[in-house]
Parts: C-alpha cells; sequence; structure tokens
C-alpha cells in the first residue's frame, strides 16, 4: 500500500492483512455508505432542506433528538448515582446488579420493546399503577424516554464508573479536613473530575436514542406528529418507495451523529489536557 | 500485581467482610463519604432505579412468556415459522459471525503489530457502524442493492436475490456487529507488543505457526470476550434486519422479526415465548462476559468498556 509507509518489522503478513482489513471495510461500511451520501448530494442542499422541513419530518427530527436529549439527562443524573454507588459501595447483590447494568447491550431491542410496552401499558405492571393518578406513560412521548433511558443506562454507568474507581480519595479527604460539608466535596471536588466522563456517556447515550429504533416503536404509540421517531419514519418512506425522503433523513441522522462522534472527541482531549489523564 | 494506596482505599470492601445480614459499606476513610442518610438516599435510588429498568423488564418477559402455562409456551416455539425464524437467526450468526472474526484477526494483527501512517483513522473507520442507526444500516443497503439501488437493475437481469432475501440480512447483521471483535483485539494487541512473535520468529518458527502457537494462545480470551459480543448482536439485531428482510414469514424471518409480527397480531404469549429465548441468551451472553471479565481480567484489553 503506498499510503502505508510503515517502519521496518520482521512480523510478516502486513500486505495481507492489511490490504483483506481494507477491502473488507470498504465492501461492508464505506461503499455503501458513500452511496447513501451520493443520493443524497444528487438531492443537492435545497432539496435537503425541503425534504427535512416537510412538517411531518421535521416533527420526527424534533421528537427523536429532544426525547434522546432528555432521556440522556436523566441517565446522566440517575446513571452517574449508579455508578457511584456501584463503585464506592457494597451491599448484597451489588456484584449481580453491576454485571445486570450491561443487560440493555445483550438485551435484544425488540424483546426490551415488546417488556417495557407490557409493563408500562395502561394495563400492566407500572401502567396500572399510574393510570388511576391520570398518568399514562406507554403509547405517549413518555414512553419514547422510558426506552432511551432503558438503552442508554450502560453508556453512562460503563463510561463513568471506571473514573470513580480511580480517584484518590486524598483530595476528598483534604476537601473534608479543610471543612466542607460532604455536598460541598461532592459538587465542588468530585463532580468537577467526573464531568468529562459524564459528558461522553451523556453523548454516547444521546447518539444512541437519536438512531434507535428496536426498543422504541412498542412502546411509543407511532402517531405522527407526537410520538413518530425518525428511524421509522425512515422506514415509513422506503414503504412508500419515497426514497428520496427516506435518504435525506437518514443523511440528516449520519452528520448529527458523526457530529456528535465529533465532540465527544473533542470532550476527551479536552479532558486528557485537563487531567493528564482520560 | 501491587496495589496502590489509593486503590486499595477506593475500592468496595470485600464480600466477606460484610456481615450476613443485610449491611451497606462504605467509605472506610474516617472525613471522607457520605454519612448514613445520604448513603441510603444513594443505594435506595440506585436499587428501585435498577429494579425498574433492568430487573421488571427482564422478569416481564419469562412472566409472560408462562402467563399461559408451559403447554402454550412450547406449542409456540414449536409453530413451524417459530422453528424457521429460530433456524435463519442461527444460520444468519454462523455466517455473520465467522466472517466477522476473520476481519477481526486481520484488522488486529495489521493494525496492532505495525507502524504505519493513517491509524488511527483507520480505528475510528472500524468503529463507524456503532455510531449509524441500524436503520440507516438497513437503507444503505436498500439503496444499494434493492429495486431501485445502484445495483437493482443488474442484480435482477442475473435473477440474484440480495434485499427481501437472506443475503441482504446477513449483509446488515454484519454490518452492525462489524467492529465487536475487531475492536477487543486491536486494544489487547496494542497492548501486547509484538516481543512474542519476534521470538518465536527468530527461533525459526514459520509466520503462520507463530500466529497459531503464540499470538492465537495470547488473545484468545479476548477473542472469546468479542465473539461473545458479537453473537449477542448478531442474533438480537432488530432495526438493520427489519429493513432489508421483507418479513416473508417462514423464509426471511429471524427471531426478532418474528417476536414483532407475534405482537402486531395480538399473540402475546408466543411473541413473548420467543422473546424469552432471545432474553435467555442475553442472560448467558451476560454470564460468559462477567466470568471472562472476573477470571481472565488480565488477558482482556484493560480499557473502559462499552457496548
Amino acid at each position: 500500500m503506498s499510503l502505508a509507509i510503515r517502519r521496518q518489522s520482521i512480523l510478516p503478513g502486513f500486505g495481507l492483512t492489511l490490504g483483506y482489513t481494507l477491502v473488507y471495510l470498504g465492501v461492508i461500511v464505506l461503499l455503501p455508505l458513500a452511496v447513501l451520501v451520493l443520493r443524497a448530494s444528487s438531492l443537492g442542499l435545497a432539496g435537503l432542506w425541503d425534504i427535512a422541513t416537510e412538517p411531518r419530518i421535521l416533527a420526527a427530527l424534533r421528537t427523536s433528538f429532544s426525547l434522546a436529549l432528555a432521556a440522556a439527562a436523566i441517565n446522566v443524573i440517575f446513571g452517574g448515582i449508579v455508578a457511584w454507588v456501584l463503585a464506592r459501595y457494597d451491599f448484597p447483590g451489588r456484584r449481580l446488579l453491576d454485571a445486570a447494568v450491561d443487560l440493555p447491550f445483550a438485551l435484544p431491542t425488540a424483546v426490551a420493546g415488546i417488556a417495557l410496552a407490557a409493563i408500562y401499558a395502561p394495563n400492566g405492571w407500572i401502567g396500572a399503577l399510574i393510570a388511576p393518578l391520570g398518568w399514562k406513560i406507554a403509547y405517549t412521548p413518555l414512553g419514547i424516554v422510558v426506552a432511551l433511558v432503558f438503552i442508554g443506562l450502560p453508556f453512562i454507568v460503563r463510561t463513568v464508573q471506571p473514573v470513580i474507581l480511580e480517584l484518590e480519595q486524598d483530595v476528598e479527604e483534604a476537601s473534608a479536613t479543610l471543612g466542607a460539608a460532604r455536598m460541598q466535596t461532592l459538587v465542588r471536588v468530585i463532580l468537577p473530575t467526573l464531568a468529562p466522563a459524564l459528558l461522553t456517556g451523556f453523548a454516547l447515550a444521546f447518539a444512541r436514542g437519536v438512531g434507535e429504533y428496536g426498543s422504541v416503536i412498542f412502546i411509543a404509540g407511532n402517531l405522527p406528529f407526537v410520538s413518530e421517531i425518525a428511524p421509522l419514519l425512515i422506514i415509513v418512506k422506503l414503504e412508500q418507495f419515497d426514497y428520496a425522503g427516506a435518504t435525506a433523513i437518514a443523511t440528516l441522522m449520519l452528520a448529527a451523529s458523526f457530529l456528535i462522534l465529533l465532540t465527544i472527541n473533542l470532550i476527551q482531549a479536552w479532558s486528557r489536557r485537563r487531567m493528564g489523564h482520560v | 500485581m501491587s496495589e496502590t494506596l489509593a486503590e486499595w482505599e477506593t475500592r468496595p470492601a470485600k464480600i466477606a467482610w460484610a456481615p450476613k445480614t443485610f449491611a451497606i459499606t462504605f467509605s472506610k476513610s474516617p472525613v471522607a463519604g457520605e454519612g448514613p442518610v445520604l448513603a441510603s438516599i444513594l443505594v435506595g435510588v440506585t436499587l428501585v432505579f435498577l429494579l425498574l429498568f433492568l430487573v421488571l423488564p427482564l422478569a416481564v418477559v419469562f412472566y409472560e412468556a408462562f402467563a399461559n402455562g408451559f403447554a402454550v409456551y412450547w406449542e409456540a416455539l414449536n409453530a413451524p415459522d417459530a422453528r424457521s425464524a429460530i433456524w435463519l437467526t442461527l444460520t444468519v450468526a454462523a455466517i455473520a459471525v465467522p466472517l466477522n472474526i476473520v476481519f477481526g484477526l486481520a484488522a488486529a494483527w495489521a493494525i496492532a503489530k505495525f507502524r504505519f501512517a493513517g491509524k488511527s483513522f483507520l480505528i475510528t473507520l472500524i468503529d463507524l457502524p456503532f455510531s449509524v442507526s441500524p436503520v440507516v444500516a438497513g437503507l444503505i443497503y436498500v439503496l444499494l442493492f434493492g429495486a431501485q439501488g445502484l445495483f437493482g437493475p443488474w442484480l435482477k437481469a442475473h435473477d440474484i436475490e440480495i434485499i427481501f432475501a437472506v443475503p441482504g440480512i446477513v449483509l446488515a447483521t454484519i454490518f452492525v456487529t462489524f467492529p465487536f471483535v475487531a475492536r477487543e483485539l486491536i486494544a489487547l494487541m496494542e497492548d501486547q507488543g509484538t516481543g512474542d512473535e519476534e521470538v518465536a520468529l527468530s527461533l525459526g518458527a514459520s509466520g503462520v505457526a507463530t500466529f497459531f502457537r503464540v499470538t492465537l494462545p495470547n488473545i484468545k480470551w479476548a477473542l472469546l470476550y468479542g465473539v461473545l459480543l458479537c453473537n449477542a448482536r448478531a442474533m438480537g439485531e432488530f432495526g438493520a434486519v427489519s429493513v432489508v428482510s421483507g418479513h416473508i414469514r417462514g423464509l426471511t424471518n429471524t427471531m426478532p422479526l418474528h417476536v414483532e409480527i407475534l405482537y402486531n397480531e395480538y399473540n402475546i404469549t408466543a411473541a413473548f415465548a420467543v422473546a424469552s429465548l432471545l432474553a435467555l441468551l442475553a442472560l448467558v451472553t451476560l454470564v460468559a462476559k462477567t466470568l471472562l471479565e472476573t477470571r481472565f481480567k488480565d488477558a482482556l484489553p484493560g480499557k473502559s468498556r462499552g457496548h
């Protein structure tokens, strides 16, 4: 490979393995993504804008982005507490709970979707509890938030937990002996240290939430303009053979996820500069 | 491995220290640490939150699956459509996972054992499928191979079916599980360096023998770890597969898609019966993953885990 300037090594197989890697990557990932971008560019920026600002698409994009943002924010608070407790406390069942945090990664999204819908439906375990209060979760935007909190939880916990484990406790002791109340130490000493990890986890959960499909559609109700998410609208457009519409939504979502990816990298670079480590 | 004082202080106390009755152990520092009230609130919030979002969803799957008794459960799994869905899911995973293993090994060898320009960019590209929505992952293959796609007319002329057929499902599955094996192996093999291989080669081992007798034993647990995660996602993928499958019962229906069809037909018990198999797969994956993390911690890459 001409672009690969490699240093002398006695190990064999560089050309073969790198060649295979590039070909496989190209065929499976890059070529298909390039076709999407090509299709989108044939619409032109104005065409893309026209489609994106169609009321139904705009509503779906707004639903996806705002609810993913809300779910990620909920996860920063509760996932942060979960990570703190799992890292700092011990109680019977802690290791079991710690392992269970990865459940949303392992459980197929369709299974999570029907399970959450069954729990929060008006006749479900929790749905029936809150129905007398006049509250409704399933088949409303609130249901989407519930599904996205489920999906996003491990991103926050698994990003923050290792950082908590690495905290030097002398700093907290110093803060305490200098007269800070525990809450002051938590908010003014520990929270700033955890901020980059919390932000990274937030961004990861947000990115996942924007694109999430399987766990959401069963609990969402999928009412256009109310609880219809952007990924579902891509499928609706495809079923109507509206390839331009599907392409436009997909391109916007792809652009958004790249922006988020870039932001995560910037956060980590910032954190490395500030802390000397990630 | 020696522990620094800080690690010792911040890690949770050993279970064995906890009294037999329910007890919360927290900071051993005399001055830093939450008081009993704040501590109880934090632990309580954690327990309620995890109960709501982890325990209940898992419990409801098995509860609903067995709600009408074991006979109904068994019947649901034994239905021809369910059996063909199970078979298709196993087939797709049996194709997609080995392909991603070969790719992961090749990519990790090239990236971790050699220095070359553009390496970190290549790693970013390999991780790319994780940041693409599953539905978009399905869509790109429709745009490529669908009736109106780039290769659509050519495929039609040659009577090759990819979209709404098994090849499309396999392709979409490969895409969404693409980085799992590679990212585990790259991280570990970069830590391990090239010393062992250089010794083997200079003692006269061939390149192939070096790989199978030196490298592979060094990375086997990380490989298994990546394969576990890759397989769980391959068998459970829904969004991407849903776009390319066409939902033809008995032909292009994987288990997650079959769950959706049954659920939308209000065949709730059958939907949860099939879902319970997938939940079982998730549980087995979690147990195996936790075992690997505790027993073979040193044989896995030491970075924080996501996905």
